[in-house]
């Protein structure tokens, strides 16, 4: 795909020529990153998240092969190895550093390009698939991440593992006999934290995977923008080299002040002391907590306290556990339906009055809330704010979104990118000859509303 | 395969190879083929997914003897089967009224005192020392522990409260703390497993 526009490859020198025909590689890469890819003129910041994610993948795996050269995944001397790369590995100390922060960084990234997605709907037709794919790399990110953790067989790691593995022990019927399949024995020892390594090490390259599918979905429609009003002609258009390469390499070099200040200022900042003990399986810390991005999914999890029971009868249906664990799985697997839920047709939140309130005041301080409640010992006040947090997370998908895409009046939308960069667009001018007088932009019946095709 | 099948008889002669019932002995040969490599990728799935399972060594761990005879009543000691904690105690008389004056029915996961122990040995608490939330280790067993509101144990992780029986009577997890089949190998002596 491509709008008819776009640039096309032309290669000058013999050797690209050559090259050309018989593996055209320099051609995809023209087309998907280059000036061969038009761009919509208006994009903001937020759209240098996705290339920053990419950015984070392959520092992750760049840093990531080389510590496996160092590390050793067996109970004995797996903790041992982490220290051997601290003190002794050349360097072993940053590499250390720049992978444990870089899992971190690459959260905050994938976050934010998630909350971007959320904000101006970029999970609406035709880029459904987009999302799709990119909720399949969370998730795959979030197991990938879960077994990093348990490499350097500390405290935490270990309870961690306990814990999260717990989680399958939950499924009524097969779930203990899961749970010691995963883990290989009937707590976490030699054999899980070697399953996991092995898996840590094959994950980032699934991912890998996924992201070229991601890319390649996004490459059909093009990427969205700021008014969620499609491109319609050239003018709306630039080529991603070198208008975004420019830019996203800007937001490049932000993110590496961010992310060098933590690696040599505040490595372990992210972390948690209780990781620098041993592993030891009779002794559990006194406060377990996962990393700081899986506490709002905690907190879900743990919201539950009570058994669903039909009242009077005392029959229980599902116990306070496996809720937990339902909710948790469904605070994520709720994004695979959002694309249908939120009927819409506007697609950015900035003409959305009702959904920005709820986004805004709703979802965000929920967010912030269930984060908070996540890190916090498992007592009042925090049960009650995280079970208020958890009802109101869902009812936002499920319910308000739903309501709210029917009942909202939307702003009026700029007829054009052009119109909404520079105020007017020929284009639209030459469109609504014949109407009334040209009005003020965006009250023409036309450009009223642009349904996602 | 069903497209694949007309093609076939498209561009062969019907009469050599249609049966009475219009079953051709190209079918056959498809449902053949398929059948064994279906067989074959099964059998080869099997070790790939089965290897999973605790291997043997992991498995021949599976008993303990734990000498009980030194516990006076109202002390406690742990110790480890399958590489898990596990809970000794020897209940005092009070604990025992105490555990015995609870309403089964209004329990959790109902069981009593005796459910829980063996016969004649009514005093002789043993559990897994592993929360049946998500496998915490308890508090309680130690010297000045946190022992929850019912005198038993205390799950920091996520806040269950275990009574003196080791049944769950507050908090998220589901069920009592699991006693592991074990029997007096000789007197003070339980082998667990």
């Amino acid at each position: 795909m491509s709008f008819a526009w776009a640039k096309q490859y032309e290669p000058k020198t013999p050797l690209t020529k050559w090259l050309d025909e018989k593996l055209p590689l320099p051609r995809l890469v023209y087309n998907a990153v280059g000036a061969g890819y038009p761009v919509p003129r208006n994009l903001n910041y937020m759209w240098n998240f996705g290339v920053l994610a990419g950015f984070c993948l392959v520092l992750q795996i760049v840093t990531g092969v080389v510590l496996a050269m160092h590390y050793a995944a067996n109970e004995e001397v797996a903790f041992g190895t982490v220290e051997h790369i601290m003190r002794n590995v050349n360097y072993g100390w940053m590499l250390r550093y720049a992978h444990a922060n870089g899992a971190s960084f690459f959260f905050i990234v994938v976050y934010l390009h998630i909350f971007r997605g959320l904000y101006y709907s970029s999970y609406k037709a035709p880029r459904e698939m987009i999302w799709l794919l990119g909720v399949v790399i969370f998730l795959l990110m979030m197991a990938t991440a879960f077994m990093g953790y348990v490499l350097p067989w500390g405290q935490m790691s270990f309870w961690g593992a306990q814990v999260i593995t717990g989680l399958f022990s939950a499924i009524p019927f097969v779930g203990e006999g899961l749970q010691v399949w995963l883990l290989g024995g009937f707590s976490p020892g030699n054999a899980a934290l070697n399953r996991f390594f092995s898996l840590h090490f094959l994950l980032p390259f699934v991912i890998a995977g996924v992201v070229i599918l991601h890319i390649w979905a996004l490459h059909i429609p093009g990427s969205s923008n700021p008014t969620g009003v499609e491109v319609k002609n050239e003018s709306d258009t630039v080529p991603f080299h070198p208008y975004y390469t420019a830019k996203d390499g800007f937001g490049l070099g932000v993110f590496l002040i961010l992310f060098t200040f933590m690696v040599f200022f505040l490595p372990n900042a992210l972390g948690h002391p209780d990781n620098y003990i041993e592993a030891n399986p009779l002794s559990t810390p006194a406060h377990i907590v996962p990393e700081w991005y899986f506490l709002p999914f905690y907190a879900i999890l743990r919201a539950f306290t009570q058994d669903l029971t039909i009242p009077f009868l005392g029959i229980t249906l599902i116990d306070a556990k496996l809720l937990g664990v339902i909710a948790m799985f469904g605070s994520i697997l709720v994004w695979f339906f959002l694309p249908w839920l939120d009927k819409s047709p506007v697609r950015s939140g900035h003409y959305r009055p009702l959904f920005q309130k709820f986004f805004w005041f709703g979802l965000i301080p929920t967010m912030v809330v269930l984060m908070i409640c996540g890190g916090a010992p498992a007592e009042e006040p925090y049960v009650v704010m995280s079970q208020i947090a958890t009802a109101y997370y869902f009812l936002h998908f499920l319910v308000i979104l739903p309501i709210i895409s029917q009942i909202e009046v939307p702003k009026p939308l700029p007829f054009s990118i052009t119109e909404a960069v520079l105020g007017s667009d020929d284009s639209a001018a030459a469109a609504r000859t014949g109407s009334v007088g040209a009005g003020s932009k965006g009250d023409l019946p036309d450009a009223s509303l642009q349904p996602a095709e | 395969m069903a497209d694949m099948s007309g093609a076939a008889t498209a561009n062969s002669a019907p009469e050599v190879l249609e049966g009475e019932e219009g079953v051709r002995r190209r079918d056959w040969i498809h449902i053949a083929a398929l059948s064994t490599a279906g067989v074959g990728a099964a059998s080869v799935l099997f070790p790939l997914v089965i290897q999973m399972a605790p291997s043997a060594d992991v498995l021949a761990e599976s008993t303990t003897d734990v000498d009980v005879s030194a516990i006076q009543p109202g002390q406690s000691i742990r110790s480890v089967f399958r590489r898990q904690p596990l809970f000794v105690k020897r209940l005092t008389p009070a604990e025992i009224q105490e555990a015995n004056s609870v309403d089964v029915a209004s329990l959790r996961d109902p069981q009593t005192l005796a459910e829980r122990t063996l016969d004649g040995h009514e005093d002789l608490l043993v559990t897994m020392g592993v929360c049946t939330h998500f496998g915490c280790v308890p508090l309680g067993s130690g010297e000045g522990e946190n022992r929850g509101d019912f005198n038993g144990y205390f799950c920091p992780c996520h806040g269950s409260h275990y009574d003196v029986a080791g049944r769950i009577r507050r908090g998220p997890a589901p069920l009592n703390l699991a006693v592991p089949n074990y029997e007096f190998k000789s007197e003070g002596v339980i082998r667990v497993g």
